[in-house]
């Protein structure tokens, strides 16, 4: 089947708010090249579970849709036209798995060496959609904090080497109630500029005490979600003919229902919490893992307006078989390996929240907890700078962000 | 449904939006930066200017008794973790020892698909394979074992691999027609050896056990030519409480790896030997302190097998060993990636890589910054050891030849 074949009675499995905005375009949609819509039906398919700023994406990527005339709708999707797609992916239901659809097309475009044309053409369409319908202007510059560094007590290496150009390093920072202060400023913003999954806590190991308003989560929270996941993980392996495709496939189908982990009052969270450890390579074995894919995703997915997340220490490394069976041995724990992690997955923090629109006013703090040492970046910063003004984690956050 | 889909990070629709535009450019920035870190840091010499006289000096004389090892860096490591100025701190083996005795190629690209057990069969082939990376499956074309064997009559003692993961047993030879079963490499694969001595039950060895970092939990059934456990005693030499005891000793499968080429060395001193690490693809798991740890390890045993080189008399000497990585990993600027947790966009730093040869007939000390592609390795093999790599769609390498 082709685009051009889309009836309205082919999206009758789609969750109800999803199945009217693709109604509501259909005409549209069916103009578009296969190459291109099972990745816009990938996301309205789960647009009922999207975040805010998500459906934000896609409406207004529907509505520059309904704007092109056929001319212009031919012409925006020419490169995704141009590619060569075997009869084999059309004859798939991709209407009701364009996830699934989306595995073979890659598997289709890496073998005939159309990686690079996809590439193209992605950029352009993204580059193209951008200023043709920008986001909308945020509420208040967007701030991320890291803190790393938990359990240890000496470090004699460099930190932050990779942040430091960017900002002004602080070497006399008064690390007391660190962790309350810093949870504190990002209520009082929270609440300052109140926006649905704007403001978030992460934390790698025990959340602290925080403010409702903070959408939290942490990985000893998600115990229960993790063990359910790798008890299905687990059944799953046993099956005949299970394969890592095969995993991959059944684990991106998952929803909350079937781990009976599902919460009525929390259907966008739920679902999200699921896809961190199904989708997130390492997400349930090491903690740190968690916690850095957790960032990237709040930042991606839900365009987070604060960000704070805090590294815990990992366990040391063990065989994943011998985890992933959740042995009930008491894991020993690698704090210096974990700092080195939160360092490189603090980088990563900062570029994902660059790529966000306002990034020119956006602000970020690390701090090595316990310690004196963090690094600001702001835009009143200067930036490859050194101060040895004694802060505290509150001061200094009022620095960044005033 | 095949190997190839799990790299589809490219392919998320969130992506498509959001992915950088860049990389044409990038692999010569590459390739660039690592000549004038090697010219700057260890003056080496920039090979444009030394083309002209074959370093290959003595011929078919010589290629009788020559032996060549290649090992791949694997499984994928950046510049930035490797040879940019933060990463030089974590491959000291390399940049003092090795760089100093090779030819030092600084742009090599990957353009085929970047799963390790499809590249690495690319590496072998010198064809760009489209095989699933996740099973066991041999090459479509013909391997450089293959054509080593049938053009020079070689017998099967004569090409090993030693292959980190049951995924590689079919590696040694393809079903290529007139090529194909019987005219292959013999495969070794330490980490089944290991579980067939430990009759897949001890679990001080676990960590050794581990198949595949990209899909840990998956093992693919052997049924290839791999060596049988009774060979341990026969071709190594070893009984099985040797082997077990020293496995104990070992804190990596590619540390099991080298043990295992040394005992290959010394026992069957194969003149075709392909070693290929996998550590690093630790990466995977997202932890960066585990991925630059096992760089700072697979930049120690390289060095290792060099120096074992040196003190075996079948090789000393007349032994040219190769050493590239199969790909790089995804920069930390492409938003369709995670940096360096995987290689699945498909951009430019995850295809451009580098290579040195160094030994019986390398000029030292030479930085070449030409543009080769991880294909061209199989025709300048057969270039060097006297066999034609007919199906190979690589080119032979002009500096090596």
């Amino acid at each position: 089947m082709l685009p051009a074949d889309l009836k309205p009675e082919l999206f009758a499995a789609y969750p109800p708010q999803g199945r009217a905005l693709v109604l509501s375009h259909l005409e549209a949609i069916r103009q578009l090249p296969l190459g291109f819509v099972p990745s816009l039906l990938n996301t309205i398919i789960d647009y009922d579970y999207k975040f805010p700023a998500e459906r934000d994406s896609t409406e207004r990527e529907l509505a520059n849709l309904a704007s092109l005339s056929p001319e212009q709708i031919k012409q925006w999707h020419q490169s995704f036209a141009q590619l060569s797609l075997s009869p084999w992916l059309e004859q798939f239901d991709w209407v009701n798995q364009p996830g699934q659809f989306l595995e073979m097309e890659s598997a289709h475009l890496w073998s005939t060496h159309q990686l690079d044309a996809f590439r193209q053409a992605a950029t352009e369409y993204g580059d193209r959609l951008r200023q043709a319908k920008p986001p909308k202007p945020i509420p208040v510059q967007r701030l991320g904090i890291a803190v790393i560094g938990q359990g240890v007590a000496s470090y004699d290496a460099t930190l932050f080497r990779k942040l430091r150009p960017h900002g002004t390093s602080f070497t006399n920072i008064k690390p007391e109630n660190g962790i309350s202060l810093l949870l504190a400023g990002v209520a009082v913003r929270a609440k300052a500029h109140p926006v649905s999954y704007g403001h978030w806590y992460v934390d790698g190991g025990v959340a602290a005490p925080c403010d409702p308003v903070l959408t939290c989560l942490s990985y000893q929270g998600m115990e229960p979600v993790r063990t359910a996941v790798l008890k299905n993980i687990e059944s799953e392996l046993k099956r005949p003919g299970m394969g890592p495709e095969e995993l991959r496939t059944h684990l991106a189908r998952l929803a909350p229902a079937d781990l009976a982990i599902d919460r009525p009052s929390e259907p966008v969270l739920d679902r999200f919490q699921l896809k961190l450890l199904t989708e997130g390579s390492g997400t349930q074995i090491f903690s740190t893992t968690f916690a850095q894919w957790t960032a990237r995703e709040v930042l991606r997915r839900a365009q987070a307006l604060t960000l704070l997340v805090r590294f815990a220490p990992r366990q040391r490394q063990r065989p994943m078989n011998e985890m992933l069976a959740s042995s009930n041995t008491a894991p020993e724990v690698d704090p210096v390996g974990s700092l080195v992690d939160g360092d490189m997955a603090a980088w990563y923090q900062w570029i994902n929240q660059q790529r966000l629109p306002g990034a020119e006013k956006s602000s970020f703090l690390v701090w090595f907890e316990g310690h004196n040492q963090a690094v600001a970046i702001g835009p009143t910063m200067p930036r490859g700078a050194q101060s040895s003004s004694a802060f505290n984690l509150a001061e200094l956050l009022s620095q960044i962000t005033t | 449904m095949d190997g190839r889909s799990y790299f589809s990070g490219a392919l998320s629709p969130e992506n498509l939006s959001r992915i950088a535009s860049n990389p044409r450019e990038i692999p010569g920035i590459l390739g660039r930066t690592r000549r004038e870190f090697l010219r700057d840091a260890a003056g080496l010499a920039l090979g444009s200017s030394l083309l002209g006289a074959s370093p290959f000096l003595h011929g078919e004389a010589v290629a009788k008794k020559r032996k060549v090892i290649v090992v791949t860096f694997g499984g994928g490591a950046r510049d930035q973790e490797t040879f940019a100025p933060e990463g030089q701190e974590n491959i000291p083996n390399l940049l003092h020892e090795l760089i100093p005795q090779s030819s030092f190629f600084t742009q090599v690209t990957n353009r085929g698909i970047l799963g390790h057990y499809v590249a690495t069969a690319s590496l072998a082939t010198g064809v760009y394979e489209t095989l699933n990376n996740f099973s066991a499956v041999p090459p479509e074309h013909p391997t450089v074992f293959e054509y080593f064997r049938k053009d020079l009559h070689r017998p099967s003692s004569d090409a090993w691999v030693v292959a980190p993961s049951n995924g590689f047993n079919r590696i040694g030879e393809s079903q290529y027609r007139s090529y194909g079963p019987g005219l292959g490499a013999k495969v070794i694969l330490p980490k089944h050896l290991l579980s067939a001595a430990t009759s897949g039950g001890a679990t001080d060895y676990d960590h050794l056990l581990r198949d595949n970092y990209e899909t840990p939990l998956y093992t693919p059934q052997i049924g290839g030519g791999e060596v049988e456990l009774q060979q341990l005693e026969n071709i190594l030499k070893l009984s099985v409480d040797d082997f077990t005891k020293h496995a104990r000793t070992a804190s990596s499968p590619d540390e099991l790896s080298l043990y295992i080429a040394k005992r290959l060395m010394q026992q069957e001193a194969p003149s075709l030997l392909w070693i290929t690490m996998h550590d690093i693809d630790i990466a995977h798991s997202g932890a960066y302190s585990l991925y630059v740890d096992a760089i700072k390890r697979t930049d120690r045993l390289c060095a290792e097998l060099w120096k074992a080189v040196q003190s075996e008399p079948e090789y000393a000497g007349n032994t040219t060993m190769f050493i590239l990585p199969d790909f790089g990993r995804d920069s930390d600027e492409d938003p369709g990636g995670n940096g360096f947790q995987h290689h699945r966009t498909g951009d430019a730093v995850s295809r451009t890589t580098w290579m040195m040869a160094m030994g019986a007939g390398v000029r030292p000390g030479v930085v070449y910054d030409s543009p080769v592609q991880s294909i061209d390795l199989v025709p300048t093999l057969g270039s060097i050891m006297g066999f034609s790599a007919g199906v190979s769609q690589g080119k032979p390498i002009q500096e090596l030849l």
